[in-house]
């Protein structure tokens, strides 16, 4: 039983003589040994009293307590193998697909969790019943090593690197060494070098949109026209250019051409600028919050404060968009409206700063 | 007998090929040191392999692509949508693929898990003090790890392209956008052109399914080999000392333990998931870029950058025709960094504190090291605050509060509440060990008084038994480094003084404040001052 035996703690603190801890009861209370050293001084720590006795379960004396233990394992076993069973009969009894489709994918998706929850979980909690109650439960002591190796290993290490690296020479041959590594070090290029086609570039993408002056503003995602005598007070509504679907890239162009349009009074509108590019207090703002770019979907129609729900940026619609609360640092972004020959609302222009966050290059 | 043939004639094919007999021989009594708060790192280990087997049978279904479709399967409310072939296919897994949901269902929850229990799993191996030499690389792994597993967890949810997940992934587009220089060459790789395009879901796909989880293979089989190889630390219980390893050997009571218990991890995430639905994607419908729902909410792990891009105040700073937009760089990188980096190099940092260059493997009880536990409550809380934030429309609806409050509260919480945490669990620490220092001198209180012949009254004491005595003294109370002299023995001022100043400034702050571990002798004189 060489590997029950363990030696005490090391390093300032070692108190012991030789090093060795008893194991409790060996060597009495332990507590003369451990404050009276032998030259009689008083020792700077209680030493360490060593394992408790071993506290022998019900099961290890009593056969009658093993076999109910066992018993118990088998049965959590048996239910195992019930849900597995369950998770079958789930599996070929129920197709959802009937009347009630939403409420069979859900007693379908109950049964077939119970079935494989109760498999898994009865199989770990049986082997971990198994293994407190019937399986050997000595605690066993290894010995630590000291992870550093000895001095002999690493004088030996530190000789075979030595000598290898004499027989490479590489201090003494320069033009292999210096050529090796002008030829390793380029190499990493050949791995970036193929991501350049990952995109585009940026080039001026982002300062644009698609829309221009005289596009009509359709609903989204309806693509219907707008009279402007349609819209009525305190409403919203999303838009999106006319024809943006026939542009190249249809999903990136909507990304960026969102926009809301909203109606107040006209002697609401507190910005010039603001009343300058309304139609009747028709006023149209970028939808794409200008902190990450969130569609800015919330309109509270008393306060005409429009609100970002991802992070709270809120606008004041009556203030040109000013930013009045969260991180968000500038103004949605305004879309100068005119009225066609039809009276439908078109855009004047494209908005006249890039919409959306801000990026280094936007100055 | 026949089995026993059997596996002998096995054994000896395998041994004579491998010489296995030795590692055999060498592990099968291998101890493992039992605690609960052990099984933390054996809760990630199975959730990742429970992420592994459900992911494989999502990948049988999942089309990881932008392909615009209409839909016509099972779910009646989308009949008829324009969507990507990579939201049918998660419907088709949800409604017409049988057992798909409960499938999907528990590899959300096993990512969420996951993530727990590693950062649970590592305040674990942090407020014991696990982490310190010769553990530091497997410190950095775990680090490496729960990174990683933010952008995995990312990249998994963004690929059914769902309402939500656009929105996050627009968020993540924004924040690419706001790096200096870079921002939006980088946005442009990655989304192959302007947001969303229609490569992100692909590349991200081959990240989330194959990039990552190799990297996470193969830091995990580090990980666990070093626990392995420099044997698991243990609680300075009883007979656990700095050169021994106490515990159940691997073979056959770790392994039925640990092998059980992933079957419990895995059954418990099953029985989860089959009755608490998580993220429903058909409810959210397909992404529109136009579109987003209100009381949008990441998973729970990128709560705290969302919590910092609502807290952060609106700056941005515009000068010499550049934008730096603070108001996202900071929150979304800045902060991260200077709540990550320290960190990452704690053990290091310690290390350089103490000057303690000796192998640790009996673990810390928080309450000894009160600067570090201090410290690590600070950090937590400082997270747990940005965690609150980044939920805290969810809390202005629930508690019925304006938001702006909340927001208000949230920012100057979290400059007052994480000192005042490091202070408070400073001192609970320190009278902790106050208190552990008075059970060992003048062992517990019974409640029972006693009143002495003349007249005075007092409480009988009960003295500990040695073994409780040891294990409340058992650790090393370091104290504040000295700087030393400033010039050498011939007068030649010292090289690297400042650093010197430093060190001993640094470890004036962390040992300045400490209680000393009572000895024998102190106990002996108590003793003969209390009989005189």
């Amino acid at each position: 039983m060489s590997d029950q035996r363990y030696t005490g703690p090391s390093g300032a603190h070692a108190d012991d003589a030789d090093g060795r801890i008893q194991p409790a009861g060996a060597a009495g209370s332990g507590d003369v040994e451990a404050t009276d050293s032998h030259d009689g001084e008083l020792a700077q720590q209680w030493s360490n009293p060593g394992l408790p006795a071993h506290i022998y379960r019900r099961s290890d004396v009593d056969p009658k307590a093993a076999q109910r233990r066992e018993r118990e394992v088998a049965a959590l076993f048996g239910i195992s193998t019930l849900g597995t069973v369950l998770f079958i009969v789930a599996y070929f009894a129920i197709k959802p697909g009937g009347e009630d489709f939403l409420e069979e994918v859900s007693l379908s998706t109950k049964l077939l969790g119970l079935g494989l929850g109760l498999s898994l979980f009865c199989i770990g909690a049986g082997a971990i019943h198994w293994a407190k109650t019937l399986m050997p439960d000595d605690e066993i002591v290894n010995e630590r090593k000291p992870m550093r190796s000895s001095d002999e290993d690493r004088a030996a290490a530190v000789a075979s690197l030595k000598e290898g690296a004499a027989g490479v020479a590489l201090g003494r041959r320069k033009l292999i060494r210096n050529s090796l590594l002008g030829a390793l070090a380029p190499l990493g290029l050949v791995a970036l070098i193929p991501l350049r086609d990952l995109g585009p570039l940026p080039g001026a993408s982002l300062t644009g949109t698609w829309w221009k002056a005289g596009r009509r503003l359709v609903t989204d995602p309806t693509g219907r026209p707008i009279k402007a005598a349609d819209v009525p007070i305190g409403t919203v509504i999303h838009v999106q250019p006319e024809g943006i679907e026939n542009s190249e890239h249809p999903l990136d162009e909507r990304a960026k051409a969102t926009t809301l349009v909203i109606r107040l009074e006209p002697d609401e509108i507190q910005d010039q600028k603001e009343r300058d590019w309304s139609v009747d207090g028709i006023v149209a703002y970028s939808k794409v919050c200008t902190h990450v770019g969130c569609p800015v979907g919330l309109y509270e129609q008393q306060t005409h404060h429009l609100l970002c729900p991802c992070h709270q940026s809120t606008f004041d619609v009556t203030r040109d968009c000013a930013v009045i609360f969260g991180p968000a640092a500038r103004p949605l972004p305004q879309l100068p409206l005119d009225v066609d020959d039809e009276g439908y609302l078109v855009s004047r222009s494209d908005f006249e700063e890039p919409i959306g966050p801000s990026y280094w290059e936007r100055g | 007998m026949a089995l026993e043939q059997i596996a002998g004639k096995t054994a000896n094919e395998i041994d004579e090929r491998f010489g296995s007999a030795n590692f055999v021989k060498r592990s099968a009594k291998k101890v493992f040191p039992d605690h609960w708060s052990f099984l933390l790192g054996e809760i990630a280990l199975y959730s990742f392999i429970v992420l592994l087997l459900t992911g494989v049978f999502l990948t049988l279904w999942f089309k990881p692509s932008h392909m615009e479709v209409v839909y016509e399967g099972s779910y009646v409310p989308l009949h008829g949508l324009h969507m990507s072939e990579a939201y049918a296919s998660t419907l088709e897994i949800s409604f017409d693929v049988r057992g798909g949901l409960i499938i999907r269902q528990i590899h959300h929850w096993a990512a969420l898990i996951f993530v727990a229990a590693m950062i649970v799993h590592m305040c674990r191996v942090f407020f014991t003090g696990a982490f310190r030499k010769p553990r530091e690389t497997n410190w950095i792994i775990g680090f490496i790890l729960i990174t990683l597993s933010f952008i995995e967890g990312l990249a998994g949810y963004s690929l059914p392209d769902d309402l939500l997940s656009g929105t996050g992934l627009r968020i993540t587009e924004g924040v690419l956008l706001s790096l200096p220089v870079v921002g939006t060459y980088l946005s442009f790789f990655l989304f192959g052109g302007e947001f969303p395009g229609e490569d992100i879901i692909p590349r991200l796909y081959v990240a989330h399914v194959l990039l990552i989880p190799g990297i996470f293979l193969a830091l995990i089989t580090v990980h666990v080999i070093l626990v392995w190889y420099q044997k698991h630390t243990q609680y300075p219980l009883p007979g656990r000392t700095e050169t021994n390893a106490v515990g159940y050997p691997f073979y056959p009571v770790y392994i039925a333990k640990a092998g059980g218990f992933f079957f419990i991890v895995f059954g418990v995430t099953t029985l989860l998931s089959a009755f608490a639905s998580i993220n429903p994607v058909w409810l959210f419908g397909p992404y529109n870029p136009g579109e987003i729902s209100a009381g949008s909410q990441p998973d729970w792990y990128m709560g705290f950058l969302e919590g910092a891009l609502r807290l952060f105040p609106n700056w941005e700073i515009a000068a010499f025709g550049f934008t730096v937009p603070l108001n996202v760089l900071a929150p979304a990188l800045i902060i991260p960094g200077l709540l990550f980096t320290p960190m990452a190099i704690y053990p290091f940092l310690e290390r350089w504190v103490t000057g303690d260059n000796n192998e640790h493997h009996l673990l810390d009880r928080p309450r000894n090291v009160p600067t570090r536990t201090g410290l690590g409550v600070m950090a937590l809380i400082t997270w747990l605050i940005l965690l609150a934030a980044g939920a805290n429309d969810v809390l202005a609806v629930t508690f019925d509060m304006s938001i702006n409050t909340i927001t208000w509260i949230f920012r100057v919480a979290i400059f007052v509440v994480p000192p005042l945490a490091y202070l408070v669990t400073k001192r609970i620490c320190l009278g902790l060990q106050r208190r552990d220092r008075e059970l060992v001198l003048h062992g517990r209180e019974t409640g029972r008084i006693v009143r002495l012949p003349h007249g005075e009254m007092i409480e009988v004491h009960e003295p500990i038994s040695d073994a409780e005595k040891w294990a409340l003294t058992q650790h090393t109370v370091h104290r504040p480094a000295e700087v030393g002299p400033a010039t050498d023995a011939n007068g030649v001022p010292r090289r690297r003084i400042m650093l010197a100043k430093a060190r001993a400034r640094v470890s004036r702050f962390y040992f300045e404040d400490r209680v000393e571990t009572p000895t024998p002798a102190d106990a002996r004189e108590l003793e003969g001052s209390e009989h005189h």
